[in-house]
């Protein structure tokens, strides 16, 4: 099964940890983690399930693709990590 | 007298006490988050933070208890016959939050220009579609440091719930008189200097920046607009300019008096492309005979070389009338306690202040 990482960041605000999730896409991936943690949900994604501008998932070392829908594909090898974007001051 | 005030700032909630004869920053909650609203009294206090990587949140906790996170605003999904929508279906701040005059109801007014009801004290939250589908809506126009139209403020009529006062920047002031079920623009007699001709009157084009309102005398309201500051007698309806302030007529925020219905406080810019007080000079203005006279108060307020500027909710007053507050973008905040005459400095060195609110207010 992939795995999912999460920023430290977000330890700030919510009680996650790396996880093991099911799913064929990357959308999939990060229901499986919302649903331990419904909070989750609303820091990763937007109003419309769109990853946040600021917010980067990367796949077996590369940035997902489709960012507003989440159909990039995961394998059960792969490492999901989802990060915060550089911004801000 | 409240004795309690809440500071929202880029960098944190700062919870302001007075003991003895002194202001003292009792507590900072949220350090280092961006705060953008905050409301409270003594059974429950509500913030909203604008987390830069991970959206916008609300808070919520009872008396002096531990901070719960609430579910924040969300819009529904995005309808395929919206694709032309100018603005965002998706929440990007909140800017100011109410009571909502009956138990449990709480009122958010957002960028992009969505309004928010909550009838379970902000345990959940429903977009008003009613304002949110308007076609008008779509003309509402974007504001500085935020790039999406905003509702800034959100004035309940306190003797009738259903009675309702938006202030959009840019979109002018909506009304609503039975409950938000359906809503309209009331305002006449304001003008947009910066607008073609044939837009400068139009009410839709009007910059709120910011209203309040008399809480006894509730038809009595006061506007700091984009091109100068506006009196209503009748909630809204219609307006008349007050050319009798000085030193300038840009600003962000307006106070009201709770009781006295001639007296209101702004703390005036130098311009719209000068952003700073004065001759550097911070000062506050108040009229006490509805406007058609203005005394700049500056007694212990940095005169020398200040470029603090006062945002749009940063400006409170309690409900004595006496005792007001405000807090700068240099992260300067300064109290009263005589109706402005005197003010004295709390802190110099807060982060930049977005918001400033005594409890209960």
């Amino acid at each position: 099964m992939p795995q999912i990482a999460f920023t430290g960041h977000l330890r700030r605000y919510l009680d996650i940890s790396t996880a093991e999730v099911s799913g064929a896409t990357v959308g999939e991936a990060l229901d499986g983690a919302f649903r331990t943690n419904p909070r989750l949900r609303g820091y990763v994604l937007d109003d419309q399930g769109a990853l946040r501008r600021h917010v980067s998932v990367y796949i077996g070392g590369l940035p997902v693709l489709d960012r507003q829908r989440l159909t990039d594909p995961v394998t059960d090898s792969d490492q999901i990590h989802v990060l915060q974007a550089l911004s801000g001051g | 007298m409240v004795d309690r005030l809440w500071v929202g700032t880029r960098k944190g909630l700062f919870e302001i006490v007075r003991g003895g004869n002194a202001w003292e920053v009792a507590q900072v909650h949220f350090l280092g988050d961006p705060v953008t609203a905050v409301l409270g009294d003594d059974d429950a206090t509500y913030t909203a933070l604008d987390l830069g990587h991970f959206g916008a949140k609300v808070w919520r906790r009872q008396g002096s208890g531990a901070w719960h996170e609430l579910a924040a605003p969300a819009f529904p999904p995005k309808p395929e016959d919206a694709a032309d929508d100018p603005h965002p279906w998706s929440l990007g701040k909140v800017w100011v939050m109410e009571r909502g005059g009956v138990p449990g109801r709480l009122w958010a007014g957002t960028m992009p220009g969505g309004l928010f009801r909550s009838e379970d004290s902000g345990a959940s939250w429903s977009l008003n579609e009613a304002l949110w589908r308007m076609p008008e809506r779509r003309q509402w126009m974007g504001v500085a440091g935020g790039e999406q139209p905003g509702i800034d403020s959100v004035l309940v009529d306190p003797r009738n719930p259903e009675d309702i006062r938006l202030g959009v920047s840019i979109g002018g002031i909506w009304a609503s008189r039975d409950g938000g079920a359906s809503w309209g623009i009331i305002n006449r007699g304001m003008y947009n200097e910066y607008m073609p001709p044939e837009r400068r009157e139009d009410p839709i084009t009007q910059d709120v920046h910011r209203l309040a309102r008399c809480a006894h005398h509730p038809e009595i309201a006061w506007c700091q607009h984009h091109n100068g500051v506006f009196r209503s007698e009748d909630a809204g309806a219609t307006w008349r300019e007050l050319t009798a302030i000085r030193p300038s007529k840009f600003g962000f925020a307006v106070a009201a008096h709770p009781r006295d219905p001639d007296t209101a406080w702004f703390v005036p810019a130098t311009k719209d492309e000068c952003r700073v007080p004065v001759d550097g000079r911070v000062v506050v203005v108040r009229t006490r005979d509805g406007g058609r006279s203005f005394e700049v108060l500056r007694s212990g307020l940095p005169q020398h070389h200040a470029y603090d500027l006062v945002w749009r909710h940063a400006l409170a007053v309690d409900q004595s009338g006496e005792r007001l507050a405000f807090g700068s973008t240099s992260g300067g905040l300064w109290t009263s306690e005589d109706g402005g005459d005197s003010w004295t400095m709390v802190e110099a060195r807060l982060p930049p202040v977005a918001v400033v609110r005594f409890s209960g207010a």
